[in-house]
């Protein structure tokens, strides 16, 4: 599942270097993985999860879930319960620090040393590695130029913008050539426009490395922009792991459903190749049976035309005019109000009556309500 | 993080800690208990009339001295945090400068202002051709209190007063209130938390100085006073192990009462 | 510029007698240790008689004080900036516990730990004359505040974080402790060095009860002269105190400030 980007650098911006040290991604494996912290708090129930090498895995969920928890276990931040295991390439490396995993962190608040300007920061890794000061000059060059900050080369880090800083912080995580790279929500400390600009950046950025890069975030958006595979985390667990379109369009559970995009909900019963609500009944000939609640994304409800049968009549509760379209809350049967696009030119007040045309092949059920 | 390693390194400072502060003060105590008296010499304090006196004085020295200290502070801080004008940094800094003189050395500010060849005497003799010397009992000791006690509120004072947002006072009197009522109503309460913090630290630092007494007259019957005379004079080393551990246990617990009442870190008495 | 009403000259007239009750004794005691005759003012002339006087007698205290101030620097360095890195990182209340107790010698008056330390080790001759007693004595007093001032900084600055950015390029807990966590807390440091020296010059309430005559500090030779000699020598005495002490102090003024403030003022 999940596809791995092909490897290597189609464009010039490659990493240079011998092969020994190369970027060589590895693939990480949690084998029954579970946090407990000292004070009791279980962060993160046991857990199975097999990355591939190259890919990049986004860790999504609202907080406390327990994804930064293990992005921190693979970066051996912090240790597993007994019994868990952590593997790089399919070698245990659960005993090892942090400093012998050779994996790039970035942080939120970016972690730059403030008593080095920005060379002295991009350098330390290979500093501390003992890399001779021509190659080292060399590598922190390359570094610079692929985040496109050698102007900065020598400022502060105090005298940085958020952007810049980010920049810094992973030219110096990328710098020491990490099996992986780690990010743990590296774009939440920014303002809303940096941070569509830099998460484009940052794409690009995977794409051309072929890194195994593991990414938290709580930004749906973000997840379902850079991720190969998106792991939904709920209280400790994984609530689903796949392929953004697979997490999108055939959410495993309520949870997910909801906290990815917008899903209308509506409560009736499938009968006969169709499903009865108070609203109106939609036609659907494949419904299972016994269905009791069905769950539909904005995109695949729209306002009947002029003389189509509605499937559903409901009544505006308000209208908002978002520029392109308008989004419309539609009370229709009971439970919460459907939202619904329609056509921007036209007007809406609230109490106008309206029907609806409901696409089946967008249609879900879950498990647990069927 | 390593327990292991936060153990060590907290180690050095555990150890000399240990031996040369917390077994001495244990054996304070247990000296204490080892006189004539037996353990009854910790009650000594409020049962003997001539101790229990010296406390009485202490504590009310001490209390006038942090009321003063809070009232010159308050008024002077928050006129310095609100006010710009030419030299007020240097102001600033004159007020929080003799922080970290000695009490001998603030007793002898005392004598310079006070004394026998003061500038009070001086000034005194001239308009009312009487020499006013107050520097060798209570009331000098008092003013050199007051001195040393000044650089120690004011900063609290004065970082408590940045934070004061000036749109409540602008609201208070947007209601009509008058200046004195802001003052009584906004600003003080306002600066309950540092006052408190402030006083805590002022009242701890009287009841335990020693310098300027020392240094003013032996005759002032302050506790620590009281407690040097036992110990070299008397050689009561009983009484004054006592005494001396009571003194110190009502600091501490001042200051720990304060800073439960005040919520943030009271700094430390110097 | 806001009119100026009569409260803003009262106070300002407050606050300016409030400075000089502080300032006035000083410059007095300054002109008093260099005048001939401080009874009969400053006409009997300036000399520099007193201060040479008080070197002649007292400049073994001088040194003595200077080495203390210095010897309990290194101590409360050793064994502060370790703790204070401990009590910054660890969870929990054993830390707070332990901080507690280690701002108790401030708290405790200096009488009490004095005596506390005679009782205990005052049989040790060998070490009861030396001036180590005292220098113990001094540790005690002075290691809250480098403690404090350090563990102020290393709160300010997210240590865990810089910490495990520096581990994750590889960094041995060594090398993140002398290049990444100790210069970042250089401001902490120095203005808990300062502190230190300052404090330890000026101490004087355990110091008297620990010195021995061949030990005597600044402030106990100072406590001799205004007891025992005349008012001009007290003075000239004070007045070296003061010239050692003075530049400490502004140093210490200058520490406290915003470290941005003082960076631009330096560039």
């Amino acid at each position: 599942m999940g596809g791995a980007r092909t490897q290597g650098a189609p464009d010039g911006t490659r990493m240079s270097g011998s092969d020994s040290d190369a970027l060589r991604p590895v693939s990480v494996r949690l084998e029954r993985c579970g946090k407990t912290f000292a004070d009791g708090t279980k962060a993160l129930e046991p857990l199975d999860l097999e990355i591939a090498a190259g890919e990049t895995a986004v860790f999504l969920g609202p907080s406390g879930c327990g994804k930064t928890t293990t992005l921190r276990l693979i970066a051996g931040l912090e240790m597993p319960d007994p019994g868990g295991r952590v593997l790089f390439d399919g070698v245990d490396v659960t005993a090892l620090p942090v400093e012998k995993r050779n994996v790039g962190l970035v942080f939120q608040s970016y972690a730059l040393f403030p008593n080095m300007d920005v060379r002295g920061n991009v350098a330390y890794g290979l500093r501390v590695r003992g890399m001779a000061k021509p190659e080292r000059e060399k590598r922190v060059d390359e570094m610079l130029a692929m985040m496109r900050i050698e102007a900065l080369a020598h400022r502060r880090i105090d005298q940085l913008s958020g952007g810049q800083r980010q920049r810094v912080a992973l030219a110096r995580a990328l710098a020491v050539r990490p099996r992986a790279l780690l990010l743990d929500e590296p774009l939440t400390a920014l303002d809303a426009k940096l941070r569509d600009a830099l998460r484009v950046e940052i794409d690009a950025l995977l794409r051309r490395l072929g890194i195994t890069a593991i990414y938290v975030t709580h930004d749906q958006a973000e997840a379902m922009a850079l991720g190969d595979r998106i792991v939904v985390m709920e209280h400790g667990r994984v609530a689903q792991a796949g392929t953004p379109r697979e997490i999108y369009q055939a959410p495993a559970t309520r949870f997910v459903a909801e906290f990815i995009g917008t899903m209308n909900r509506l409560a009736g019963r499938a009968e006969a190749g169709r499903f009865v609500t108070a609203a109106g009944a939609i036609p659907w000939p494949e419904a299972p049976a016994g269905a009791r609640e069905i769950l539909f994304r904005p995109e695949a409800v729209r306002l009947s035309a002029d003389g189509e049968t509605p499937h559903l009549a409901g009544a505006v509760i308000s209208a908002f005019f978002m520029g392109d379209h308008t989004r419309l809350f539609v009370a229709a049967g009971e439970g919460a109000p459907l939202v619904v696009e329609a056509a921007a030119r036209r007007h809406f007040a609230r109490g106008d009556r309206v029907g609806l045309v409901v696409d089946p092949a967008g249609l879900l059920t879950l498990k647990d309500s069927a | 993080m390593a327990r292991y390693r936060l153990f060590l390194l907290i180690l050095p400072a555990a150890i000399v800690f240990t031996a040369f502060f917390l077994l001495p003060l244990a054996q304070l105590f247990v000296i204490g208990a080892g006189g004539k008296d037996g353990i009854a010499a910790y009650a000594a304090i409020v049962t003997d009339r001539n101790y229990r006196a010296s406390l009485v004085a202490t504590v009310l020295l001490s209390g006038g001295v942090t009321l003063a200290t809070l009232i010159i502070s308050g008024i002077a801080g928050v006129f310095l945090t609100r006010n710009r004008f030419p030299f007020r940094p240097a102001v600033t800094a004159m007020l929080t400068f003799p922080l970290a003189f000695p009490g001998v050395v603030i007793g002898f500010m005392v004598i310079m202002l006070a004394g026998r060849q003061g500038l009070v005497g001086d000034v005194t003799q001239w308009v009312f051709g009487d020499k006013l010397v107050f520097a060798y009992s209570m009331a000098g000791l008092f003013m050199g209190y007051v001195y040393f006690s000044i650089p120690r509120t004011i900063l609290t004072v004065m970082a408590s007063a940045e934070k004061l947002d000036p749109k409540l006072e602008e609201a208070a009197r947007s209601l009509g209130a008058s200046p004195l009522r802001v003052v009584w109503d906004v600003i003080i309460p306002g600066l309950m938390p540092a006052f408190v913090a402030a006083g805590a630290i002022c009242f701890a630092t009287a009841m335990g100085a020693f310098g300027t007494a020392f240094t003013l007259a032996t005759r002032i019957n302050v506790l620590p006073m009281v407690i040097y005379t036992e110990f070299t004079d008397q050689a009561n080393i009983a009484m004054a192990a006592a005494l001396s551990f009571i003194l110190g246990a009502i600091t501490w617990l001042v200051l720990a009462v304060a800073r439960t009442a005040a919520g943030s870190s009271v700094a430390a008495a110097g | 510029m806001r009119k100026r009403g009569g409260l803003f000259w009262f106070q300002l007239g407050f606050t300016l007698l409030i400075v000089s009750f502080l300032i006035v004794p000083v410059i007095l005691s300054m002109l008093a240790g260099l005048t001939v005759n401080y009874q009969s003012g400053l006409e009997s002339g300036l000399t520099f008689r007193w201060v040479a006087a008080v070197w002649e007698g007292y400049r073994q205290t001088i040194f003595l004080s200077i080495g203390l101030a210095l010897a309990s620097l290194a101590a409360t360095l050793v064994l502060g900036v370790p703790a204070a890195y401990v009590l910054a990182r660890a969870r929990g209340g054993w830390a707070r516990a332990i901080e507690e107790l280690l701002v108790m010698p401030v708290a405790v008056p200096g009488l009490a730990t004095a005596l506390a330390l005679i009782v205990a080790y005052g049989t040790w001759g060998g070490f009861r004359t030396s001036w180590t007693f005292i220098l113990v004595g001094h540790v005690l007093f002075t290691l809250p505040f480098m403690v404090r001032s350090v563990l102020a900084v290393m709160h300010a600055i997210d240590l865990k974080t810089l910490e495990e950015g520096a581990a994750s390029l590889g960094a041995s807990f060594g090398q993140r402790f002398f290049q990444v966590i100790l210069p970042n807390c250089r401001s902490g440091i120095l203005a808990g060095a300062l502190m230190v020296v300052t404090l330890s010059m000026g101490e004087f309430n355990m110091t008297w009860l620990l010195h021995t005559p061949l030990t005597k500090t600044l402030p106990v030779g100072l406590a001799d002269a205004y007891a025992s000699l005349r008012l001009e020598i007290g003075s000239a005495y004070t007045l070296v105190f003061f010239v050692m002490i003075v530049p400490l102090l502004v140093a210490i003024q200058w520490a406290a400030r915003e470290p941005r403030a003082r960076r631009t003022e330096r560039a």
